[in-house]
Formats: C-alpha cells, sequence, structure tokens
C-alpha cells in the first residue's frame, strides 16, 4: 500500500539519518583528500601550497612507513589467529553441558566489556611490569628472570592485551552459530559412526563458516584501528616497534603537526580498510536477501 | 532429544570450563582486589591475596582527580549521544523497514560502508574543525561524534528488529482508520520496545568504551572516563591501587550491562548476520 503520501512521508523520515551520515562522510574525507596534496603544517600555516604527491611519496618512503605496515599486519593477524583458533575452541567447550554454565559465560565474555585504556593499562601494570608484575613474580618463583614485556617484545605484547579483549567476542559469536546446529544432524552423524574429529571437520565447521568469516572481517574493522591500547602501553615504542599505521599517523598530525603527511597517510589507510571493507558488504548484503 | 550426559564427563567439561573462564577473568578480578589495597600491599611481592582491606582509595581518586566530573563527562556523551542517536535513528529504520524501496537496501549498504571508514582518516579534518568551531575538549562536540559514528550500527540493529513486526497488523489498523501517530503509539512501540532498548544497550556500551575520539579530541575538562584512565599512563610513581579503584568504578556499569545484553551484542555487532 505505498501510496505517493506514504513514500513521502518515508524519505522524510529518513533524510536526517541520511543526510547526517553524508555529511559526516563527504566533508572530512574530501577535506583530507585536499590536504593531503597540500604541504601544511600547523606550526607554518604560512607556508600551506599545493604539493603534489609529496606527502604520499615522503610517506611511504619513510622507513616507519614499512614498519607500521607490518607491525599493522602482524597486529591484525596475530590476534586474529589467536581469537579465531581460541574462540572455536571455547566455544565448543561452552557448547558442552556445564554446571554454572551462565556463569561460566559471564566469566568468558567480560573482557569484551572493558575500556580499552584499562585493560592495557591493567595488563601493563599489574601483570606485565617486569618487577611487580603477576608475570614477573611467577618467572620470578620459578626460578627465571623475569621478561620485561613491553620493553623487549612491545608488539607481542600488545597482541596478548588486545587479544584478550577480543577473544570473548569470537568466543560468543562462534557460540551462538554453534547453537543453532540442528541436534538431529549431530545425532544422525554419531549414530553413523562418526568420531568427534570427524564431526568437527565435516558438519561443525562448514556449519561455523559464516560466523567465521564475520568475525574475521569485522574484528578487521577494529583491529586496523588499534589505537588507545599502544597509546597508553608503548607509545609506538621502543622507537617504532610497535607503531601501526593508525598511531603513526596520529603521531605525524597531533604530535609533529603535519597536517599534509597526515593526511596522505590516512588516504592510504582508507584504501586499505576499504579492501576489507568490501569482502565485508558483499557477505552482509548476500545476507540481507536470506 | 535430551540425552543422558555421563557425569563424568560433565564434571570433566565443568572443571576445564570453569578453569580456563576463571583465568581469562582473572585481570579483572585482579584489579577489583587491588582497588581495595594500601599502594604498598598493591605493589607487595608475591602477591599478596589477603590484605587489610581498604576503602581509602576510592576516597583518594575522587578528591585528588575529580573522580566525578569524569564520570558524569562519560554519563553525559554516552547518554546524550545516544538517545540522540534513537531520535534520529528510529524514524529512518521505520521506513526502511515498512516502506521499502528500491533503493532501501543501497541506502542501508551505505550507512554500513560510512562505519568501515578508519577513523584516523578523517582525524585530522576533523580535529581542525573542531579546533575552529571551539569544540576541541567539549561534551557537546564529543557527544555529535559518538553519535555519528555509532549512528549506522543503530539504525542497522533497528532495521532488523523492525521487520520482524508483521506489517499485516499496520495495514489492518491502517484499514480501521487509524492516523499515522495513533499507529505508532499503540501499535508500532510497544512491539519495537524490546527491539529499541537492545539497541540502546549496545550503543551505550560502545560509546563508554570508545577509545580513539574521547583520547584525541578532549583534555582535562571534558575527558570522559577512558580519557581520564589514560592519564594514569605516565610513569610517575606507582599508583596500582588508585588506578584500580578508578578502573574498577569506569568498568562496572558497562560489565552489568554487558552481562544482560549477550546475545544483542552478537546481533548488534554482526549486522545482523549471525543471530
Amino acid at each position: 500500500m505505498a501510496t505517493a503520501h506514504t513514500r513521502t512521508l518515508s524519505r522524510f523520515m529518513m533524510s536526517p539519518a541520511v543526510l547526517l551520515l553524508f555529511l559526516w562522510m563527504i566533508v572530512p574525507l574530501s577535506m583530507t583528500l585536499f590536504f593531503s596534496f597540500q604541504r601544511y603544517n600547523l606550526l607554518h600555516p604560512e607556508r600551506q601550497r599545493f604539493g603534489g604527491f609529496f606527502n604520499y611519496s615522503f610517506f611511504v618512503t619513510d622507513p616507519a612507513f614499512f614498519a607500521a605496515i607490518s607491525n599493522t599486519l602482524i597486529l591484525v593477524g596475530g590476534v586474529l589467529a589467536i581469537t579465531i583458533i581460541g574462540g572455536i575452541l571455547l566455544a565448543l567447550l561452552l557448547d558442552q553441558p556445564i554446571f554454572g554454565q551462565g556463569i561460566v559465560r559471564i566469566l568468558f565474555i567480560s573482557p569484551f566489556f572493558v575500556m580499552p585504556t584499562v585493560s592495557a593499562l591493567v595488563w601493563k601494570n599489574m601483570l606485565m611490569n617486569p618487577v611487580f608484575g603477576i608475570f614477573a613474580n611467577m618467572s620470578m618463583g620459578l626460578g627465571l628472570k623475569p621478561i620485561d614485556w613491553l620493553a623487549d617484545f612491545p608488539l607481542l605484547s600488545i597482541v596478548i592485551i588486545v587479544a584478550w579483549q577480543w577473544l570473548p567476542f569470537a568466543t560468543l559469536i562462534l557460540l551462538t552459530a554453534l547453537q543453532s546446529l540442528d541436534e538431529e544432524q549431530k545425532e544422525a552423524s554419531e549414530m553413523d559412526g562418526a568420531n568427534f574429529a570427524n564431526r568437527f571437520v565435516f558438519i561443525v565447521l562448514p556449519h561455523l563458516a559464516r560466523a567465521i568469516t564475520v568475525v574475521i572481517l569485522i574484528e578487521t574493522i577494529f583491529l586496523l584501528s588499534v589505537f588507545a591500547e599502544i597509546l597508553v602501553t608503548t607509545n609506538g615504542g621502543p622507537g617504532v616497534q610497535s607503531t601501526n599505521l593508525t598511531f603513526l599517523i596520529y603521531g605525524r598530525a597531533l604530535l609533529n603537526f603535519d597536517i599534509g603527511g597526515a593526511s596522505a597517510g590516512g588516504v592510504i589507510a582508507i584504501i586499505l580498510a576499504n579492501i576489507v571493507a568490501i569482502f565485508l558488504m558483499r557477505m552482509i548484503g548476500r545476507n540481507l536477501e536470506a | 532429544m535430551a540425552r543422558a550426559i555421563p557425569l563424568r564427563r560433565k564434571i570433566g567439561f565443568t572443571a576445564l570450563a570453569w578453569l580456563i573462564g576463571l583465568l581469562i577473568f582473572f585481570p579483572i578480578f585482579w584489579t577489583i582486589l587491588t582497588s581495595f589495597k594500601s599502594e604498598g600491599d598493591a605493589i607487595a611481592s608475591p602477591p599478596l591475596l589477603f590484605f587489610n582491606f581498604t576503602l581509602e582509595n576510592y576516597a583518594e581518586v575522587q578528591s585528588r582527580s575529580d573522580y566525578l566530573k569524569h564520570f558524569m563527562n562519560s554519563v553525559v556523551i554516552c547518554g546524550g549521544s545516544t538517545i540522540l542517536a534513537l531520535i534520529i535513528a528510529v524514524p529512518a529504520a521505520w521506513s526502511m523497514a515498512f516502506s521499502p524501496t528500491k533503493r532501501t537496501k543501497d541506502i542501508l549498504m551505505w550507512m554500513l560502508s560510512t562505519k568501515m571508514l578508519p577513523p584516523v582518516g578523517v582525524l585530522v579534518p576533523i580535529y581542525l574543525l573542531f579546533r575552529n568551531w571551539g569544540l576541541l575538549d567539549t561534551q557537546f562536540g564529543l557527544t555529535i561524534v559518538l553519535m555519528l559514528i555509532n549512528l549506522p550500527i543503530i539504525v542497522w540493529m533497528l532495521y532488523t528488529y523492525f521487520r520482524e513486526i508483521p506489517a499485516d497488523i499496520l495495514e489492518a489498523c491502517r484499514m480501521d482508520g487509524a492516523v499515522l501517530w495513533k499507529e505508532i503509539v499503540y501499535i508500532l512501540l510497544p512491539m519495537a520496545v524490546p527491539g529499541i532498548a537492545s539497541t540502546l544497550l549496545l550503543n551505550v556500551i560502545l560509546a563508554w568504551n570508545e577509545a580513539f575520539w574521547t583520547l584525541n579530541l578532549t583534555a582535562a575538562k571534558a575527558a570522559p572516563l577512558t580519557a581520564f584512565i589514560a592519564s594514569y599512563s605516565s610513569p610517575e610513581g606507582l599508583f596500582w591501587a588508585k588506578l584500580s579503584a578508578a578502573s574498577t568504578m569506569a568498568i562496572a556499569p558497562i560489565l552489568v550491562l554487558g552481562w544482560f545484553s549477550q546475545r544483542q551484542l552478537v546481533r548488534g555487532l554482526t549486522f545482523g548476520a549471525v543471530k
């Protein structure tokens, strides 16, 4: 019963959301694009001028750029590996009959609700501190030399912290998907003599495939932008050992006030994120029809 | 078809699950515990499980750094952005769900695509605009930004909830001659309230914990808890007990909300792809 009247009405109701998001997207994006071709430093605003591709070539030839790209890939890849494999195992475990299931679930998912600055600082101080931290105390108890996690393994430490935050997310989504698996299908396969490994490979894993893809894609979007955890723990260092692309651009913009350089970096980050986004959108779009 | 489960197996799984669960939860548990220690006990080696219980850290965090101000900043920014976003998103999602056009799907996908934009890609322009407009370090500025970054998720989530409301009911009451506002107030709202509540809950969690824009756009005045806690990262002295007290208060409300919203969380964060 979509009359002309209701169509106008629905357009009217949609327009604030559409308009706001359109402005939110198009204005900053075009500004970033514009600035990326300008030589513009906030410390010398009077020297602003057109710079062509200078910012881009400067940004990508900076050794810190390659470090940041590889750190970003290690961070995203490491956290994905831990959370997907761990998430599948934990989801399988939680799907079993357990006494006190509700409480165990709460224990499992809690880290996801802790704000990034808190989790990073708690890990940095109370767990990873080389003198007073729990880990240091444990190694000393075993007669080993304590490890200075954030100084010696900065990137690994951040991977661990971020993985702790995202493991609950993966577990929760995979568990939800697991619980929609048809019981009878499982039983039938058991009667046919399939053991646990067989059932996992031929029934559970294919059933989880879509959920796993969704987890990978959504986590990737967020993990490309990890920021607070780095800011409060290592500040990107030592050197650039734990600087990811987001943190590198942040430094260019708000510490060096290099507006042009930071914008060129921003454009590169947007392009990288879009490559991931295209896959994610296809996936969700297909779902919309189902 | 419930099957008898061997008790021994169940006990085994229970022990394993509890062990892993407690390990995962340990950092949070330890933070809460440390918040009740004196600063001396907090850095004792080996770590103390039993100690003199004290509440002085909580008092100190408040008196030293005006914790309440930052807490209220969080409440205002988080609550304000959520309510604003809902006011804008409910009509949009409503019309998309009940009078979809050929372009509805495209609009939804486009909204989603704005969420894929890495925040750092627009850090420079937003920072400059905020500086020029005097919005840096203001509650208002941050409220608007958080409203905008969560708007796509809210529209999506509401849309997936609204779509489950049978459209026939609306048709029927339209036939009976109900006017639009009656249709909304008496028919749609009661059926949509659970979905709206879930959306609200998820958005409160996301906004409370947002830590890119809050860190970059605020300083002393409008800093919400995420940014306030970050100030404990400076290496001057060890204030673990106070850090723990401040952290415990910052995460407690969201932990509790989160526990109640597990299912909505799955739905919201996967844009309805996993239910």
